[in-house]
């Protein structure tokens, strides 16, 4: 029994002052660790930097005029300086918004919405193209925009489970503090109200067209299109 | 919501037509802006420097004093800019705090001059933002402190009549106010060290004549020794019944720790006094002995150092307390594992794990005694990483608490400094103020000898008694003189002040000096002149009716300052001589 005991500690003894001599050569850079990504990581930190195309060109492809463009531009560097936004800051940014309720899922859909390359960031074009079709656009394009906004995957459908997640979102914002309280089912509730009045064929998905013929077949949302026009 | 994202509205604004199509309810109607105003640039010039910024910038923090309607008030009209005379540098940063949205404290700044232009630009200093906020409270702090020094030693300063019961308690807490105090304080220093080296020696074995074994000198001198323990400790109840006596909360003396170190130094003493020698006690007896060595931290009293490190070890504790639950962890482990090791081994000495603590701590401080030692070659593998990892976890703790000593040390350094230096700065600040004082006295005795040239005396002594004063320091004086006139009353320099508060002690006795109603006349003659009239004038033969002519009183006046300000010794005899032409000319000066 002592003889075991003194066996496997010696055992460990040995396997410890063995791992020791490796750690040591290591130090002294005769054996290769292995780790090369230590290279990579220090490109990428100086890689996040971005700058528009010039002002005559997004003059030209979206609605704004210069001044507002100047104006945007100027606001948009001011929070985020290195020209381009991530996700992180954008839901950081429509948080401060809605200080009641969590605003993140929202904006992880509205990032979406305007990240149209889907690289990961949203630059300035990206954000002003978004903007002019939101505030300068008809109403046919915003009604596209919306629905690219619920079609979360992109297939040219909206699905139910599609259209819960953005009415949780949407819901989430309030937060917990609301009059009436908000129920569990809520969400689900307006869900199934959005499709009995969207989805004419019944099929359990709404395509682009039934959105926008029932849009614009509906007086509250057409006027409601036009609410933001003279934001800028 | 954050005014730094003011600018992001717009887009959030637009992103709500993203909510729209789901919307049951008709929306509400926006708010139009009806301020078309184009967004203009500002100009603010602070000493020279102009800084520009929008005025949107500005207007996102109303309640500060740029961004408020309160910077009209420094509205410049001809330049069509707004000019605040304060630092530019520190403007600076006030500036990146409306573009930006984070205050930040640079910290070549001194706290206390930033500090003021907060205040100036109505910016609390509570929105400092994280990564500058922990050097601006520090700072703070430290600052907070020298002032705090500085007021305590004021205190100090006052020299407020205190009873005996406070005079007493003064005298012991701080042994520099008199002489008294610091003989009390080095003759108890004195009988603390007689004390703990008659503790010591009573221990060493005196050389005995021919007994049968060395004994202890405090066994053979025991009259001796108790003779000295018995002064020591009267010296020692002595002082202690003072404090308590002149403690201003007893209750709160009776709690502190240097009490309670007196109270534990001499009560074996009296113990021993009552407790015959009982055998069964006497073991007891011996135990409280131990007790008499906390005599030497009275000694803290004394030294300040001492008491700086008790008070480093105090606000350490956590370090300390770190340092001592990572010890046993390892102590716990590694004995473990010496056990263990060792166990086959024939003739051990690590017979349990209890007995492998002493080997670990001895390993782990490196003290290496030397009477445990493992054979077998796991056990010596692993004492050896045991005596390195000891080194290490001991090393890690030690410059925390180091650095704290450091930092209290210096300060206490810093103060002692400022004690000496304050000597230096209050005989500035005296001179400069009598400075003032006595150019004030200066210009008075001019300007009054002036009007006296100007009645009677020739050119030439008007240019040598004009002396060029200032614009500043001609409306001060004047300003000193409404004052003077105000309150019926001058100023004096010192020496004529102690001079005064002698003579009207003097006043007590019947010896009736026209001095002394000559010094009660510059009042007078200042009321005169203002139409009072109090008491009677004493040399003056006109009655109290008739109104003293101007000049007559300025030229009494005269004669009071040159009383002030000559010597003490000829005042008496100058009066006289000033009186006689008083009333001789007084008709024809009256002209």
């Amino acid at each position: 029994m002592s003889t075991m005991n003194l066996e496997g500690l010696e055992m460990i003894a040995v396997l410890v002052v063995v791992v020791v001599f490796v750690k040591v050569l290591e130090q002294f850079g005769l054996l290769e660790a292995g780790y090369d990504d230590s290279v990579e990581d220090e490109l990428e930190l100086s890689a996040v930097r971005h700058r528009p195309e010039g002002l005559e060109q997004l003059e030209a492809q979206t609605r704004f005029s210069r001044k507002e463009l100047q104006i945007l531009y100027r606001g948009f560097k001011n929070e985020c300086p290195s020209g381009v936004v991530n996700e992180e800051t954008f839901k950081d940014i429509y948080a401060q918004f809605f200080p009641q309720g969590d605003a993140s899922t929202y904006a992880h859909f509205l990032f979406n919405a305007f990240d149209n390359d889907h690289n990961g960031s949203v630059s300035f074009e990206d954000f002003v193209m978004g903007l002019s079709i939101l505030l300068r656009g008809t109403v046919q394009e915003k009604l596209i925009w919306a629905f690219n906004l619920y079609d979360i995957n992109k297939d040219g459908y909206i699905t139910k489970e599609e259209m819960l997640d953005i009415m949780k979102a949407i819901y989430d914002m309030m937060g917990k503090c609301t009059y009436p309280v908000l129920k569990e089912e809520t969400p689900r509730q307006h869900v199934e109200v959005f499709f009995q009045k969207m989805d004419k064929n019944k099929d359990g998905v709404v395509t682009i067209d039934e959105f926008i013929d029932c849009c614009q077949n509906d007086e509250n949302i057409m006027r409601s299109m036009h609410l933001f026009e003279n934001v800028l | 919501m954050a005014t730094g994202v003011a600018a992001w509205l717009p887009f959030a604004r637009a992103a709500a037509i993203g909510w729209m199509p789901v919307a049951n309810c008709p929306m509400p109607i926006a708010p139009r802006d009806n301020s078309k105003k184009q967004d203009e640039l500002i100009i603010l010039n602070v000493s020279g420097r102009r800084f520009q910024t929008w005025r949107t910038t500005l207007d996102r923090y109303p309640d500060t004093l740029l961004g408020s309607s309160e910077k009209d008030f420094f509205y410049n009209e001809e330049t069509k800019e707004y000019f605040f005379d304060r630092d530019p540098d520190a403007f600076r940063s006030i500036l990146n705090f409306y573009r930006t949205g984070k205050l930040h404290y640079p910290r070549h700044e001194c706290i206390s001059a930033y500090d003021e232009e907060l205040t100036f630009f109505g910016i609390i200093p509570e929105i400092i933002g994280d990564c500058c906020y922990e050097e601006y409270k520090d700072r703070k702090r430290e600052n907070l402190e020298r002032l705090q020094d500085d007021q305590e030693e004021n205190k100090d300063l006052k020299q407020s009549n205190l009873n005996f019961r406070e005079t007493m308690w003064r005298a012991f807490e701080n042994p520099h106010t008199s002489t008294l105090a610091l003989v009390f304080y080095y003759v108890t220093g004195f009988f603390i060290a007689v004390s703990v080296i008659t503790n010591v020696v009573e221990t060493v074995p005196c050389g005995s004549n021919s007994n049968q074994k060395d004994m202890p000198c405090g066994e053979r001198y025991t009259v001796a020794f108790f003779c000295i323990d018995t002064a020591c400790v009267m010296i020692f109840t002595v002082e202690y019944l003072m404090r308590l006596f002149a403690a201003p909360s007893r209750y709160r003396f009776m709690r502190s720790v240097m009490s309670i170190i007196d109270v534990v130094a001499i009560l074996p003493y009296y113990i021993g006094l009552v407790m015959t020698n009982n055998e069964d006690v006497s073991g007891a007896f011996v135990t409280l002995r131990v007790f008499r060595v906390f005599r030497i931290f009275k000694f803290s009293r004394h030294s300040q150092g001492l008491r700086i490190l008790g008070y480093t070890l105090k606000s350490c504790a956590s370090e300390l307390g770190f340092l001592l639950f990572s010890l046993t962890m390892a102590i716990i482990i590694f004995a473990t594992v010496m056990f263990y090791a060792e166990k086959g081994s024939s003739s051990s000495k690590f017979t349990s794990i209890p007995a492998s603590f002493w080997y670990t701590i001895v390993t782990m401080t490196t003290l290496g005694y030397g009477d445990m030692v493992p054979k077998t070659i796991a056990g010596k593998i692993f004492g050896s990483i045991c005596s390195l990892s000891g080194v290490l976890v001991i090393a890690l703790p030690v410059p925390v608490i180091v650095s704290n000593f450091s930092r209290i040390y210096h300060q206490n350094q810093r103060a002692d400094k400022r004690r000496a230096q304050k000597k230096a700065r209050l005989t500035r600040i005296r001179i400069a103020k009598s400075g003032s004082a006595n150019a004030f006295l200066h210009s008075k005795r001019n300007g009054l000898l002036n009007e006296l040239l100007e009645l009677t005396g020739t050119e030439e002594d008007e240019q040598k008694l004009m002396k060029s004063t200032s614009l500043l320091e001609s409306q001060h004086h004047h300003l000193l003189h409404c004052l003077e006139k105000t309150t019926a009353h001058e100023f004096v320099d010192e020496q004529m002040y102690e001079q005064n508060s002698l003579e009207t002690a003097l006043q007590a006795y019947p010896s009736h000096s026209p001095s002394i109603a000559c010094h009660s006349s510059p009042a007078v003659t200042c009321c005169g002149r203002s139409g009072k009239r109090n008491s009677p004038l004493p040399n003056a033969s006109p009655s109290p009716a008739n109104p003293i002519p101007a000049h007559q009183s300025q030229l009494q006046e005269l004669s009071a300052l040159h009383i002030q300000r000559g010597n003490p010794l000829t005042h008496t005899s100058r009066i006289p001589r000033l009186r006689p032409p008083l009333q001789q000319p007084g008709q024809h000066i009256q002209a």
